[in-house]
């Protein structure tokens, strides 16, 4: 417990970094805000008026000051583009996401790590080639593209998959929110017909962003898995006779998940904010595409905002992959 | 917020209450053939068209959700299709009104009609409104004054049903544009109650409809859907006949383009010009093409700064740009043409096809006369937000310049940017679209040409001989010398050709054949008052 406070005290510079940059870059961007958001017909006084209004005019630190004592009380401002609190629209967005990115992920370790696992095991063979194949498919092939693709083939041609309209059918009413994921709230809600729908509609953008995160995965646990395997103790468990599944599972796999976790945490946290061209062609109101679209706008507070919410997030995703690398592995317990 | 957190309580109290409450749902829910699902790339940022820094789609807010005080009659485009009539008005809140002998003030006689929250409209009510357009600044106020209403003086309620407006000067356009998306009627006393102290409930109305409209707004989820209910009070019109309307933001144009052409949504907007074009080759749905009123497809050329300040050279860009070519690679053919028509010009519409047409042999003419051959370079900036369309044009232009000897290069410029970019007003060559809501050919050269140079003046002309007669067309009151002053300032101005007019965009919307009643407005977003769903 100790050691988690002071990890998380340790994080706090780095956080306070991340808001004095954020700031600042949003500040030193082309674009000028007060324009854009006068509108077409605005006068240079209207120009001015909205620039006061916002409190564009002030000098910097005072601007940078009102930013810190609004965060102090947990404000992140106002979108500009879609009017609405930050804090909130990022409540409503980040659970969209990060559902979708869960799902995608357990996808791809569902298929990822024992392809990896089989490749290591029998290096050479056609299961080695064929997760070669599908490491490289699943990278070079661009997530907007894949996701056309199965849009396509599995929604207009074959009919199959219901149609890609965000994360319910436009016929279909939203859980009552609990978690934000509608997977949980819909059977916590007990409403299976909603869990269903929900469930459909994840189907194709989670496999397209599977698709692009089986490659890390995979290669990294065939390497590791390689590694471990050439390694000593193995040779000794083998040679007390111990059977092959024994010492693929408990003895190397365990062995070789550390950097497997590590690389899930990477993983995890880049599709997270990075998967705006999955959540444009499925119209998933996700976070990655409401940073673009704000960026695109010169619209300050939800670029900062999204920074900061992906900073405290990255800060919670790596104590928690070096928490549970502690747990698999008891020699990182001493290490740190 | 506070709506949020009421709907947090409410959606809380609903899960406790499941069984009873989707039980109450289904009796008389809206029916699928009662329910339009409508696709389009975002919607509302807000939900008062008056409110500073309200996007386009905040329009369709505005015509389905409040009343005017009169509206534009509808008339016969083609089959299914209606557009507004600029020169007849039908009733909207108003029951009738009478312009004074003078001309200088009308009469406007209120109908019993309610809010939404119950409450009567009264002309205490269109007072505050109007009030609140002309004083709230940024596009409500611009677009107020561009019918001369300019100061809350001239919003007089005579009594509770009788509302009177004192003109500042005979304007043609002052009723026109009283059926605008601009001044629409606000339930004064509902807003006020929860302004908060804000004498223009800016933030209420931003989240809230308070309004007399066709429907009501039952869910507003930015950047995700908006959801619509007919209100069955609704006095200024016949009783719409969908009950509910679903519209959803797809950013992805391909997504888009999918769910209409497999059937699952009903109304698809905002399609790029391809898909347009090959649903509409297709058959399998209908598109209904109106040409934008007013609208033109230009390229810019500063007239304040050189090279452009030497007309030869507009002239010369003017016949040097391949106009087919556009036409088919960057509009697939969606638009009129608006080039090769008559020098001599007689219509008072607008726009009207310019004298141009490709022609190299008197661009590099025009070009030698004016640099004595030498060329020069010079540079072409155009929106990234609608690249899609002034991408290739500004690439076709470029290559065609290069012919006669100027090199052109380009400039693309992000969103938040460009309009800065205008506002610097140096940028030698820009490629734009401008189109006025009021269609008149003397309003779109007031914002376009005039000396007042305004943002829209985007080449910055200067021409004292056009303001004259632009100004003359805007305020005479004979029929005869408007339309002599209209068609010699259409002749100047192409003449001058400080914008090189390309051609006439459609306002292309892809519907199911079962949709009927639509109807083109001057904002371009959907008017569900008048569609119909078949089975």
């Amino acid at each position: 417990m100790r050691q988690v406070l002071l990890r998380l005290a340790a994080a706090l510079p780095t956080l306070c970094g991340v808001v004095v940059v954020t700031f600042l870059l949003t500040r030193v961007l082309p674009g000028d805000t007060a324009t854009y958001f006068a509108g077409p017909t605005a006068s240079a006084e209207a120009i001015e008026q909205i620039r006061r209004e916002l409190g564009l005019d002030l000098p910097l630190p005072e601007q940078f000051w009102r930013y810190v004592v609004a965060l102090t009380k947990g404000d992140l401002g106002m979108s500009l583009t879609t009017g609405q609190p930050v804090r909130a629209e990022i409540a409503t967005r980040l659970p969209a996401s990060a559902e979708l990115t869960l799902c995608a992920l357990v996808l791809a370790i569902a298929i990822a790590m024992p392809l990896g696992v089989l490749a290591a095991v029998r290096q050479g063979s056609l299961i080695d080639h064929a997760c070669r194949v599908l490491t490289t498919a699943g990278v070079s092939l661009p997530v907007f593209f894949t996701g056309l693709l199965l849009v396509y083939v599995f929604y207009f041609v074959l009919g199959w998959m219901p149609a890609p309209l965000g994360r319910l059918d436009a016929f279909a009413t939203a859980p009552p929110q609990v978690s934000g994921f509608y997977l949980i709230d819909t059977l916590l809600a007990g409403d299976t017909g909603t869990f269903r729908a929900a469930a459909a509609q994840i189907v194709l953008p989670a496999t397209t962003l599977a698709l692009f995160a089986l490659a890390p995965i995979a290669r990294i646990t065939r390497a590791s898995m390689l590694a471990v395997l050439g390694s000593e103790f193995i040779r000794t468990a083998r040679a007390s006779g111990l059977s092959g599944p024994t010492v693929v599972i408990t003895y190397a796999l365990r062995n070789a998940l550390l950097p497997v976790v590590t690389v899930l945490g990477m993983v995890f946290s880049f599709l997270l904010g990075a998967n705006v061209l999955v959540e444009k062609v499925f119209a998933w109101p996700g976070i990655g595409s409401y940073a673009v679209e704000a960026l695109i706008a010169s619209d300050f507070a939800p670029v900062q905002g999204f920074v900061l919410t992906m900073a405290v997030l990255y800060v919670l995703l790596n104590l928690g992959i070096d928490l549970l690398n502690r747990a698999i592995d008891p020699r990182a317990r001493h290490g740190a | 917020m506070k709506r949020r957190s009421f709907l947090k309580t409410a959606a809380g109290a609903a899960a406790l209450a499941t069984p009873s409450v989707r039980r109450a749902e289904a009796q008389g829910a809206p029916t699928r053939n009662e329910t339009l699902l409508l696709v389009q790339e975002y919607g509302p940022n807000s939900l008062d068209m008056q409110g500073i820094g309200s996007a386009q789609p905040v329009n369709g807010v505005s015509l389905n959700c409040y009343d005017t005080l009169i509206r534009f009659k509808r008339k016969e485009f083609a089959e299914g299709i209606t557009v507004f009539d600029r020169d007849n008005y039908e009733p909207g809140l108003a029951e009738s009104w009478q312009v004074a002998s003078d001309g200088m003030s009308a009469t406007f006689k209120l109908r019993e009609a309610k809010f939404h929250s119950g409450r009567p409209v009264r002309a205490a009510d269109v007072k505050w409104s109007m009030d609140r357009a002309v004083t709230i600044g940024g596009f409500a106020t611009t677009q107020m004054a561009a019918g001369s209403l300019e100061k809350p003086e001239q919003f007089v309620a005579l009594d509770d049903r009788t509302f009177r407006i004192d003109y500042l000067r005979r304007d043609k356009l002052t009723i026109p544009n009283l059926c605008v998306t601009i001044p629409f009627v606000i339930d004064s006393e509902t807003a006020k109650a929860n302004a908060g102290g804000d004498p223009l409930a800016k933030d209420y109305l931003k989240n809230n409809v308070a309004g007399s409209g066709a429907f009501k707004v039952e869910s507003w989820k930015p950047g995700t859907e908006t959801i619509y209910i007919r209100n069955e009070e609704w006095a200024s019109g016949e009783r719409p006949k969908l009950r509910r309307i679903i519209a959803r933001d797809i950013p992805s144009p391909s997504t888009r383009r999918a769910l209409i052409e497999r059937g699952d949504a009903d109304i698809s907007y905002g399609l790029p010009p391809k898909d347009f074009k090959d649903l509409a080759d297709g058959g399998k749905v209908r598109v209904a093409a109106v040409p934008v009123p007013n609208a033109i497809w230009y390229v810019a050329l500063n007239s304040a700064l050189a090279p452009f300040k030497d007309v030869r050279l507009r002239q010369a860009v003017a016949w040097a740009i391949p106009y087919e070519k556009i036409m088919q690679a960057a509009l697939f053919g969606r638009g009129t043409p608006m080039w090769g028509g008559p020098q001599k010009i007689d219509t008072v519409g607008w726009p009207v096809p310019s004298h141009y047409s490709y022609n190299l042999e008197k661009a590099k003419a025009l070009v030698a006369a004016a640099t004595g051959g030498a060329g020069f370079s010079t540079s072409l900036v155009f929106d990234a937000g609608s690249a899609t369309i002034a991408e290739p044009m500004a690439v076709l232009v470029q290559e065609a310049l290069g012919a006669i000897g100027i090199k052109v290069e380009l400039n693309k410029v992000p969103g938040a940017n460009f309009r800065g970019e205008l506002n610097k007003k140096t940028a030698p060559m820009v490629i734009n679209r401008f189109g006025g809501w009021l269609d008149y050919a003397d309003y779109f050269f007031f914002w376009n040409y005039h000396g007042n140079n305004s943002i829209f003046n985007v080449a910055s002309y200067q021409d004292k001989e056009l303001d004259v007669l632009i100004d003359g067309a805007r305020f005479t009151q004979d029929p005869a010398e408007y339309a002599t002053k209209v068609k010699a300032m259409l002749e100047r101005g192409m003449d001058q050709i400080p914008m090189v007019p390309i051609c006439q965009p459609y306002h292309d919307v892809a519907m199911q054949k079962y949709i009927g009643g639509y109807h083109y407005a001057p904002p371009r977003e959907p008017d569900f008052r008048y569609l119909t769903k078949g089975a």
